[in-house]
């Protein structure tokens, strides 16, 4: 299936709490282990992105308002 | 079409009225969703030009500089007696307090069972998080039994220094306007909270006398655990002494 959406983590604002990692439901998000922000945390980025379903509970848990959340809008039929 | 090619919409981003600043508060500490929540009820309430904030003293110290709307600082523990007389003299005014345990539940108890006692209409945002956070983890009068912390390293003893202070017991006589309890961690807790948050400032705009949402809180620096530990430390154990749930006001009863 599709991705239905997709997420921006912000790194200015992450601080690699792994909140958004454990309460995604489809496992889509991880630490970037290769990375750090300028303020020396692994961010957090998106690892199965075509499981994206939009939800919004990555930007729900998350404590530093660090993520934006954006859904497909496709037409009926379009893959 | 490939997937650059499918329009988007935006359907969760960071609300306008939080500062662009990043906060001081550490890795895994919810004071951030207390502050997005409150964030997204005033915007969705229309009441940002409206709303006076009364910060407290603990963690949440700096409030003023993450929200774009007026606020006061109040003494330790006197913001409630500060949005007393803030709410008075302006009755048209959103007033609420922001308050740690340490802040309300320790040194202002004075302050906060004043104000519920004369049914002052000012809104109260409690985020406990069982300790002192700022000053490096004391124990507060919500510590849990057999809780450590740096003034109780052995466990909190409760036959000495009390059972964890429960609102809705203590001040079961008073008339209040709402009173609940909500939990920072996990979307469903934190979308029951966002709704306790709403309606405690609807009731306010409707003078219904004080309003007051305590939220669950985890500290994960004092309390030694990693966030994801101090999630489950907050589920497993916090909500056992604070049960969580709409007590005065709400729509259960
Ligand atoms: C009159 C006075 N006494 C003591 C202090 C020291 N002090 C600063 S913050 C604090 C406790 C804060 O704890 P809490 O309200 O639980 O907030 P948290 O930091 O946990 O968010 C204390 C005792 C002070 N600033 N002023
Ligand atoms: S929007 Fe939902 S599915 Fe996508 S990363 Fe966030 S929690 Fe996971
Ligand atoms: S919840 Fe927010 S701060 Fe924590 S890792 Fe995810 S994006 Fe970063
Ligand atoms: S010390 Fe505790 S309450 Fe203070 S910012 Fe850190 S985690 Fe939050």
């Amino acid at each position: 299936m599709p991705a239905k959406g997709y997420i921006e983590v912000n790194e200015l604002y992450c601080k690699a709490c792994e909140l958004c990692v454990t309460d995604c439901p489809y496992g889509v998000l991880a630490l970037d282990m290769e990375r750090l922000t300028s303020k020396g945390y692994h961010p957090a980025h998106m690892v199965q992105p075509e499981a994206c379903t939009g939800c919004g509970i990555c930007a729900v848990v998350c404590p530093d308002a660090a993520i934006t959340v954006y859904r497909y809008e496709r037409q009926k039929g379009e893959a | 079409m490939t997937l650059a090619e499918v329009p988007t919409r935006i359907v969760y981003s960071r609300p306008e009225v939080l500062d662009k600043r990043v906060t001081h508060y550490c890795p895994g500490c919810t004071h951030g969703v207390a502050h997005r929540l409150v964030a997204e009820v005033l915007e969705e309430m229309g009441e940002v030009e409206n709303a006076i904030g009364v910060a407290s003293v603990g963690c949440s110290v700096f409030i003023y500089n993450y929200f774009n709307i007026d606020f006061v600082e109040a003494a330790h523990g006197r913001a409630p007696a500060m949005a007393t007389g803030i709410k008075r003299l302006l009755p048209d005014r959103t007033v609420f307090t922001y308050q740690g345990d340490g802040d309300l539940a320790s040194i202002g108890m004075g302050e906060i069972v004043g104000a519920a006692s004369r049914g002052e209409k000012i809104t109260v945002i409690f985020l406990n998080n069982a300790n002192y956070g700022m000053t490096g983890g004391q124990m507060a009068p919500t510590t849990l039994p057999g809780q450590k912390t740096t003034s109780s390293p052995y466990g909190k003893d409760a036959a000495r220094f009390g059972k964890p202070f429960r609102i809705e017991d203590a001040y079961s006589g008073f008339d209040m306007g709402y009173l609940a309890r909500g939990a920072l961690v996990g979307a469903a807790n934190i979308n029951r909270a966002k709704k306790m948050i709403r309606k405690a400032f609807e009731k306010h705009m409707d003078n219904q006398g004080l309003c007051y949402v305590e939220l669950l809180s985890p500290c994960p620096t004092n309390w030694n655990l990693a966030p994801l530990k101090a999630k489950d430390f907050l589920l497993e154990e916090m909500t056992k002494h604070f049960p969580l749930g709409e007590f005065k006001g709400g729509d259960a009863k």
